[in-house]
């Protein structure tokens, strides 16, 4: 449920937001999508130590009392996968030939009509970007065990019962769990592939 | 008043001047092609026309409005005009909604635009392809639906970039014939550009021929191509013999012109001493075994240095002093025996002959 809130919540940012960077032009772009393609990787400790020290007591938002919440899981998921879904939807819109920008525009179409049609015209692209963005933010444990606290029945996800039980020595459920994980992964990696196929 | 209208427009990329001092006017019902070969700077034109494009310099009206100032004017401009591109272009989606997309753009009513979808895929003959996905489309075709797309919100101008440029014969003249009769019942200005001459004769009302991002000639496409007035445009319009000269006498309009140590007769305008070009068509050269009486006021006699079938013509270059290539039936050439090395005499009319400035 967390994945797929930040999910959800991520790509609703980057949508726009992805259209907004390609649809423009301004200094610094191609900086800008460099920094955001190094972001794919960035370590999920880093953002959960980010997040952490923004939200703990001691920090900036320390007042919201968020830490150790599904809440604040999810903030640090969206801001761990907004780069990567970013990126990718970018690249996605400049899959599309700029030829098919100029047929909409000079059939008539308002800069906004003209976006939509792109969108549309990489929908498959765009799709498996939020997938991607999916997958990362469902299998990280790092960002998960450091601001959420495995807390059970409260913050506590797969990757992070995972984690602990094989560190209690209950490595038979550790492996049952991982299987789950990993059948989860495949059946996205399907749903996947079948909508690039079409 | 022109609907469109270009003032001193130039175009470049970078340093690479595409268009240079374009003054362009289109009148209303107007179909004008723009002919000359690939490179010209006619797609760019276009692009300009259909203010896709900012130019450099210079101007473009549409109906008397100035849309390089006025930004707010674009879009409406837009709305009159549509465009199509030399590579046939379909959205991701049905034969239908692609057709559809204009009218939907421009907020019409769901039956307005099934009606007006309708009755404009039957024109393109695209009826029975409704519901197919546009992209499974063969090339033609798919240039069908990007015709049927720009025609259907009924443009008053249309602006088409070689169209039939990666047609089949087949599908070339199913687009052309689209286009008369948009011609014939709409009275849509066109401005269309191609490199096939023939194209442009069958459709253009005018033509204007550009060379190195120049418009160099304007005329009727008779105008244009019996009477070239650059030497540009005389190689684009098929005019195969282009030889130096400079005019050495004149009596009247009968002038004589020194072509490498070889007279030449024909009526021209220019004085002795002036150099000119002499213009011939090859297939204006009548072939002689003797040199034989003839009203022809030009008569010389060559050696054949090359032959090439064409079926059914053949090509022969000749020498008479200066090239001269000269285009006959297979059969006429097999009568008369010719092979290379023969010796030949070739006539021509004076009223055959053009003359052209030298620069």
């Amino acid at each position: 449920m967390i994945s797929v809130s930040s999910c959800s919540i991520a790509s609703a940012i980057s949508i726009p937001l992805g259209s907004l960077v390609h649809f423009n032009r301004f200094r610094g772009k191609r900086p800008l999508i460099s920094v955001i393609q190094t972001l794919y990787s960035v370590p999920t400790v880093v953002i959960g130590l980010f997040v952490f020290l923004m939200f703990s007591r001691a920090g900036p938002l320390g007042e919201l009392k968020l830490l150790f919440t599904p809440a604040v899981m999810i903030i640090g998921q969206v801001a761990l996968i907004i780069p990567l879904i970013l990126g990718l939807i970018i690249s996605a819109l400049s899959g599309i030939d700029k030829a098919v920008a100029e047929t909409a525009i000079s059939l008539g179409a308002t800069r906004f009509q003209m976006v939509m049609l792109i969108l549309k015209e990489a929908k498959f692209a765009v799709l498996a970007a939020i997938i991607m963005g999916f997958g990362r933010a469902f299998s990280e444990v790092g960002l998960a065990l450091m601001v959420g606290g495995n807390i059970r029945g409260f913050t506590r996800t797969l990757t992070t019962t995972i984690s602990l039980e094989t560190s209690k020595g209950d490595v038979e459920l550790s492996i049952a769990l991982g299987i789950i994980l990993l059948m989860i992964a495949l059946a996205i990696n399907i749903t996947l592939n079948r909508l690039q196929q079409r | 008043m022109s609907i469109l209208e270009t003032v001193n427009l130039h175009q470049r990329f970078g340093e690479h001047v595409i268009l240079s001092d374009v003054n362009l006017k289109i009148e209303s019902s107007e179909v004008f092609v723009l002919i000359g070969p690939t490179g010209a700077g006619k797609t760019t034109l276009l692009r300009l026309l259909d203010l896709l494009d900012r130019p450099a310099s210079g101007r473009v009206y549409f109906d008397g409005t100035d849309v390089t100032v006025s930004k707010s004017y674009r879009q409406t401009a837009r709305r009159r005009m549509s465009f199509v591109q030399q590579k046939p272009l379909v959205f991701t989606m049905s034969v239908y909604d692609n057709i559809a997309c204009g009218l939907r753009w421009r907020q019409e009513n769901p039956e307005t635009i099934r009606q007006k979808v309708v009755t404009v895929m039957q024109l393109v003959g695209m009826q029975d392809y409704r519901d197919r996905k546009a992209k499974t489309l063969s090339g033609g075709e798919m240039q069908r639906v990007a015709l049927a797309r720009a025609l259907v919100t009924e443009p008053e101008v249309l602006l088409l970039d070689e169209p039939t440029a990666n047609l089949d014969p087949i599908s070339v003249s199913g687009v052309e014939e689209t286009l008369a009769h948009t011609i014939a019942e709409k009275k849509t200005t066109i401005v269309m550009s191609t490199h096939d001459m023939a194209q442009g004769q069958r459709l253009a009302d005018r033509i204007g021929v550009m060379v190195n991002g120049r418009l160099v000639q304007f005329g009727t496409p008779k105008e244009v191509f019996i009477a070239p007035q650059t030497r540009e445009v005389a190689e684009f319009v098929g005019v195969e013999n282009i030889l130096p000269g400079i005019v050495s006498g004149r009596d009247s309009d009968l002038v004589t012109i020194d072509v490498n140590q070889n007279i030449i007769e024909s009526i021209s305008v220019y004085q002795p001493g002036e150099k000119v070009f002499v213009l011939i068509r090859p297939e204006d050269i009548t072939l002689m075994l003797g040199p034989g009486l003839s009203s022809a006021r030009n008569t010389f006699m060559g050696k054949i240095i090359k032959m090439i079938s064409v079926e059914p013509l053949v090509r022969i270059e000749i020498d008479c002093g200066f090239p001269l290539l000269v285009l006959i039936t297979r059969r006429s050439s097999e009568e008369m025996g010719l092979t290379i090395g023969k010796s030949v005499y070739c006539s021509l009319k004076a009223s055959a002959i053009r003359v052209i400035k030298r620069w």
